[in-house]
């Protein structure tokens, strides 16, 4: 079956169809509501006070349109199927009339009156089995104004008398676009304010290719770690390094939906391993996080070393749920991963190796650790000729850790930059950048290392 | 440059050999990409430097001329790649690029198309997101742009994961046996419009395209015609701002009392206990940032849309 091969696939990260037990994001409403969540049969968007079950999503491919529609028991979610002249019609009606208009809005008076429905009559139409289409129909039929409107503002009553009557949910690919879109749109204290544009430069100028190791420092909550994964597609390996003892969490990893090979890719190690010689107090020092790591999950949850390592606990809140309001607070992983989970401690022979060969790329996004002291720990692991990234919202971090680089001979091409976006509104005369745009995404010092025991 | 084969992993494996692409750093803004051949020598302002020299050398090290003249010999990456190739179009850069290939969710495995091919230098980026597995294939109706094309694509090592068709996208579209096989597709086109129908053939449900125009009436007319299939077409323009760094030492406005009488603006008393009688600037060197002065102000709008979902 197909979906069977899709969940076993494990070189394909790039599916088309949703199955069960796949991550999706669900934009409600053009983006009024972007909400992840895990599809499953008991899985539910809650609307309004109302609950749609996730089910009629399974099996579906990406990109689909769903609206919400009344059933005998309670909203039920329905796949929209647009036709492509239908698509024709309403660009023709909205976006072509809009150039010769001569209708403005001199005599709309705002006084509450347009209406002719009210609250009962609508209830009623509801109660006989109306779509969200027909209310919004009779809305507009309603309307005393409607038609004194331009044809640009019609649009708007309309899109919005739908967006209550009849919402719409778009399924869309949880991939590092779209999941750093909505964490930056929604919580973006929890990515460190990494815009996607920064985001998609870290990961060029870091070169992450396929197989490499990436030598990663992520305090951003896991989105840099999974951006550079999904870049891997299964080769390679992702090492989040980690200061003190506690690995920092990764759990937007989860959010992809990746293959258990890419997440057996994503190891964790502590810069004191790193750091350490091969001896005795590696051993004791490990000794601890990996007892816990070979436990079962039951046992998992009483130590105290795991509840803050990257277990399934977002994950698995009651319906399956993911979505983005605070965190609900740690409940069982009831519903394990079928994947292998990422972010295992990396093993002694792969650090092993490590020292001695040195990492391809090193990016960094810690907005609170200093760029300058961390750089100098990492820098020695990575291999000679390998590009470094660091990402922060502050320059003057940056500024003298670019110095500290020039004066130490251990780079070159240092450069710090800021990336800018803008983005616009393209329609018939009507083009302009839009009103509201993110004014910054960070800044980013990037580099070359160099082999400084140069031989004359 | 890419490893499309893991036994010869990267970072194992950083020493220059004969034949090897290297990429000549002498600064950041002076670079350039040569052949490793044993019997040959690069001459630059700085001397002559013998290739012979560099082999066996780890990659990043620093190299020296008969005249004692260094420069650094870097790994090649499609970044180092975008700044050193020759120039047959006006090309992609970094910021560009890199918004592209995470927009267009490019990664491994994925069948990208582009056109044109130009400089190659979005293409070289292409191949890294779609390897090991996936594939670009990328046309240009100019018959010797596509030969120079692949040829750089041969030197750089993406020969396997790149091909090259002269083909004009405009006129006929993409070649039908890519139907439905496409996940993203890039255009670079004077009249992008023309071939949004055959691009709209050539994608997988939900694929994404992107459109890079110069002019915003291309990217009008672009949107005009991709409103029939497509949906969520957004458009972009995306910019690198540099910053220059410097260390400099800041005379600070204090009080000196061997010299001033107290009718100085300044109030804060100078602390050091040295004699008065110091006459250089006091204060530790401060680390300071600017924006660079020039920049690049505009490369092209980026337009992208997915194709609906009709099934």
């Amino acid at each position: 079956m197909s979906l069977n091969k899709n969940l076993e696939d494990d070189s394909n990260q790039n599916h088309r169809v949703t199955w069960e037990g796949c991550s999706v994001l669900l934009d409600v409403n053009d983006g009024d509501r972007l909400v992840f969540a895990r599809l499953t049969a008991a899985s539910n968007l809650s609307m309004g006070n109302k609950k749609c079950s996730l089910q009629p999503l399974i099996g579906c491919p990406f990109g689909s349109l769903f609206q919400v529609e009344n059933g005998q028991d309670g909203p039920y979610l329905s796949r929209i199927l647009p036709t492509t002249t239908e698509g024709d019609n309403v660009q023709k009606k909205v976006y072509c009339q809009i150039e010769d208009e001569s209708k403005d809005n001199r005599a709309l008076v705002d006084n509450n009156t347009a209406q002719n429905l009210t609250g009962e009559d609508i209830d009623a139409m509801r109660r006989q089995g109306a779509t969200g289409d027909e209310i919004v129909q009779a809305l507009i039929a309603n309307s005393a104004t409607f038609e004194k409107k331009t044809s640009f503002s019609q649009e708007k009553y309309r899109l919005k008398k739908q967006k209550k009557y009849a919402p719409k949910v778009l399924l869309r690919r949880p991939f590092t676009r779209s999941i750093c879109e909505t964490y930056f749109k929604k919580y973006p204290a929890r990515i460190g304010y990494l815009r996607v544009d920064t985001l998609s430069l870290l990961l060029s100028m870091g070169n992450v290719s396929p197989h490499s190791d990436v030598l990663v420092l992520d305090m951003v909550g896991g989105i840099l770690t999974g951006a550079v994964a999904e870049r891997l597609g299964g080769t390679g390996i992702v090492c989040n390094v980690y200061l003190g003892v506690t690995p920092y969490p990764i759990d937007i990893v989860r959010m992809f939906n990746f293959s258990s090979e890419t997440c057996r890719r994503i190891v964790r190690c502590a810069l004191t391993d790193l750091c350490s010689s091969h001896n005795g107090t590696l051993e004791q020092i490990c000794q601890p996080e990996e007892v816990c790591n070979f436990e079962s999950q039951s046992k998992e949850e009483k130590s105290p070393l795991c509840s803050i390592s990257m277990d399934e606990t977002v994950l698995s809140s009651e319906n399956g749920m993911l979505d983005l309001v605070p965190e609900p607070s740690v409940s069982p992983a009831t519903k394990a991963c079928k994947n292998t989970k990422a972010g295992e401690k990396a093993s002694q022979e792969a650090i092993k190796l490590w020292k001695e060969n040195g990492f391809s790329s090193l990016i960094i996004a810690a907005p609170d650790v200093d760029a300058w002291s961390i750089v100098k720990e990492l820098l020695p692991f990575l291999s000679f000729s390998a590009p470094f990234v660091i990402y922060h919202q502050y320059i003057q971090p940056l500024a003298t850790c670019m110095r500290n680089l020039q004066l130490g001979k251990m780079a070159v091409g240092l450069q710090i930059s800021e990336p800018w976006l803008r983005e616009y509104q393209v329609l018939p005369s009507r083009t302009h950048p839009l009103m509201q745009m993110s004014a910054f995404g960070g800044y980013i010092l990037s580099g070359t290392k160099i082999c400084i025991d140069d031989q004359r | 440059m890419l490893l499309v084969d893991p036994a010869k992993k990267i970072s194992f494996n950083r020493y220059i050999s004969d034949g090897d692409l290297v990429i000549v750093y002498e600064r950041h803004d002076n670079m350039k990409a040569v052949k490793v051949c044993k019997d040959s020598v690069l001459q630059n302002r700085f001397g002559v430097f013998k290739h012979s020299d560099w082999i066996g050398r780890p990659f990043g090290s620093k190299v020296f001329s008969n005249k004692g003249g260094f420069v650094y010999l870097l790994a090649p990456t499609p970044e180092l790649w975008t700044l050193v190739l020759s120039h047959r179009t006006q090309i992609l850069y970094l910021a560009d690029i890199s918004f592209v290939i995470m927009y267009l969710e490019i990664v491994p495995g994925c069948l990208v198309l582009e056109s044109g091919t130009g400089s190659g230098s979005l293409t070289t980026s292409l191949a890294r997101a779609v390897a090991p597995t996936g594939h670009v294939y990328t046309f240009d109706f100019h018959e010797q742009r596509a030969v120079s094309a692949r040829e750089d694509f041969e030197r750089t090592g993406l020969k396997s994961l790149v091909t090259v068709g002269v083909r004009d996208i405009q006129g006929e579209g993409f070649p039908d046996d890519f139907c439905g096989k496409a996940d993203s597709v890039f255009l670079d086109l004077p009249q992008p419009w023309l071939a949004v129908p055959s691009v709209g053939k050539m994608l997988k449900q939900d694929g994404i395209l992107c459109s890079f125009s110069p002019c915003i009436e291309q990217v009008q007319r672009c949107c005009e015609t991709l409103r029939a299939n497509f949906t969520d077409i957004r458009t972009f323009e995306v910019l690198l701002r540099t910053y220059e760094v410097r260390e400099g030492k800041m005379e600070s406005c204090q009080a000196d009392e061997s010299g001033s009488t107290g009718s100085l603006p300044c109030k804060r008393r100078q602390r050091s206990s040295e004699g008065s009688n110091a006459k250089e600037v006091s204060g530790s060197p401060t680390i300071m940032a600017r924006p660079s002065a020039e920049a690049r102000g505009h490369t092209g709008y980026l337009t992208f849309a997915r194709l609906r979902c009709l099934s």
